[in-house]
């Protein structure tokens, strides 16, 4: 079989690779948030984001929990051990929120515009 | 192991000569980690542990079984079959050499409240033979219809979340929920209605009635700081005070814990499924895991030796291993 020419010198290559992995993280950094749910904590309690961010929680604990908004903007199902739930927060406001399960546990999230 | 106080035998009521105690005073307790067995006969309740009613003691007017927690569904490290640990708790009652009138669930039946967890629940527990009385737990209301699958189930006559009370051999038997509406930060909550409902559901009784309440989260304060306890536990207890023998059943915190507050007597009773960490010894109230071949040492049955006459009763604590 007849090797073929690489396409691009190798250091091109790598430089490529390297934006396209910049260009997956840069909006990840900026949008995602991950709340772990361990020992009964929500974790980090209080996140700020800006409008438009998803915020995922993830239960570590092996038991279930939920993240029930005291206002009613979510309310996730059980969240069996290594479950998660996400919920988009598109309008700017404090979000205080708690395991309808266990209800010592409780959490806040902070949406204001950027600046 | 054995984290429950007992009463002090120093205070313990002095008994009539017939061996009732006409203050109601609930002084003995004993647990069994599978089940617990309780004799009412004149007004006074006394836990007997299975082990000890295994012995074949004389029973008393009336008998009956509190199972807790039983949690079908967790498979986690603390217990991986807690189908297997409650199917084994209700091949214990079936030994029993008297059959308990009843049993009641003090709710975690379910881990999920998935179909197949209640449907495995309720075949194993239907193999005891016996009538059974449930209250849910959180665990029990985590469907969709937050609650409407366990009252589907077992809410038959049963008045809003599932409250209601029936009369069993001259004791009235009072079944609260105490899981539903939680309120964020806060403690087990049982709400405006039942309140009212519970204190309509008293006022006609003559206040020599024995009473026992059962209800998931203990209605007493155990530790809030894990949310052990009830919001308007208090406000319940209220229109409680004038009956002079008030027992108090609970589970949620999977081990064993009693106070006596006046004629009212409070106890919580182990989980056929898990333990639990006593209050602030662990950083969170998770299932407790314990090293291998020690589970079945943890949920083993306590005995109570009684000491005929009017002595105080004897609490022996016998793993059912080790
Ligand atoms: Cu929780």
């Amino acid at each position: 079989m007849k090797q073929s020419p690489l396409p691009l010198p190798p250091q091109v290559a790598v430089l490529a690779i390297c934006l396209a992995f910049g260009a997956l993280a840069t909006p990840a950094a900026a949008e995602d948030v991950t709340v772990s749910i361990d020992n009964f904590t929500f974790t980090p309690a209080e996140v700020t984001v800006t409008p438009g961010t998803t915020v995922t929680w993830v239960n570590n604990d092996d038991i279930p929990h939920t993240v029930v908004d005291k206002k009613q903007a979510f309310r996730s199902k059980a969240l069996d051990t290594e479950g998660k739930f996400s919920f988009t927060f598109t309008t700017a406001g404090d979000y205080s929120y708690f395991c309808s399960l266990h209800p010592h546990m409780v959490g806040k999230v902070i949406v204001k515009a950027g600046g | 192991m054995s984290r429950h106080e007992r009463p002090s035998s120093e205070t313990a009521p002095r008994l009539d000569a017939d061996g009732i105690d006409r203050r109601g005073f609930l002084e003995c307790m004993t647990w069994a980690g599978t089940g617990i067995l309780w004799s009412i006969s004149g007004g006074v309740a006394s836990g007997v542990g299975l082990g000890r009613a295994l012995a074949a003691e004389p029973q008393k007017a009336l008998t009956f079984l509190q199972i807790s927690d039983s949690h079908v569904g967790f498979d986690k490290a603390a217990n991986p079959d807690a189908l297997g640990t409650l199917r084994e708790a209700v091949a214990r009652i079936r030994t029993l050499k008297e059959k308990p009138a009843f049993m009641i669930h003090t709710g975690d039946i379910s881990h999920l409240s998935k179909d197949k967890e209640f449907d495995d629940a309720d075949q194993i527990i239907k193999e005891a033979g016996i009538p059974v009385f449930y209250v849910p737990g959180e665990h029990d209301l985590l469907d969709d219809g937050q609650g409407k699958a366990y009252l589907d189930r077992y809410g038959k006559g049963a008045k809003g979340a599932g409250w209601y009370s029936y009369d069993h051999g001259g004791v009235h038997f009072i079944a609260l929920v105490n899981v539903v509406n939680l309120k964020a930060g806060g403690l087990g909550n049982l709400g405006t209605e039942q309140l009212e409902w519970l204190e309509n559901d008293v006022a006609g009784l003559p206040s020599s009635t024995p009473l026992v309440v059962f209800a998931h989260i203990p209605l007493w304060t155990v530790y809030p700081e894990w949310g052990w306890g009830t919001a308007d536990g208090l406000e319940a207890l209220s229109y409680l005070k004038r009956f002079g023998s008030v027992t108090v059943l609970n589970g949620h915190i999977h081990q064993v814990m009693q106070k006596v507050e006046g004629n009212v007597s409070f106890h919580t009773a182990r989980s056929t499924a898990f333990p639990q960490p006593a209050p602030g010894t662990a950083p969170s109230p998770g299932p407790l895991k314990l090293p291998a071949g020690e589970l079945k040492k943890n949920l083993g049955i306590a005995t109570v030796n009684f000491v005929r006459g009017s002595e105080p009763l004897a609490i022996i604590d016998t793993p059912l291993e080790g």
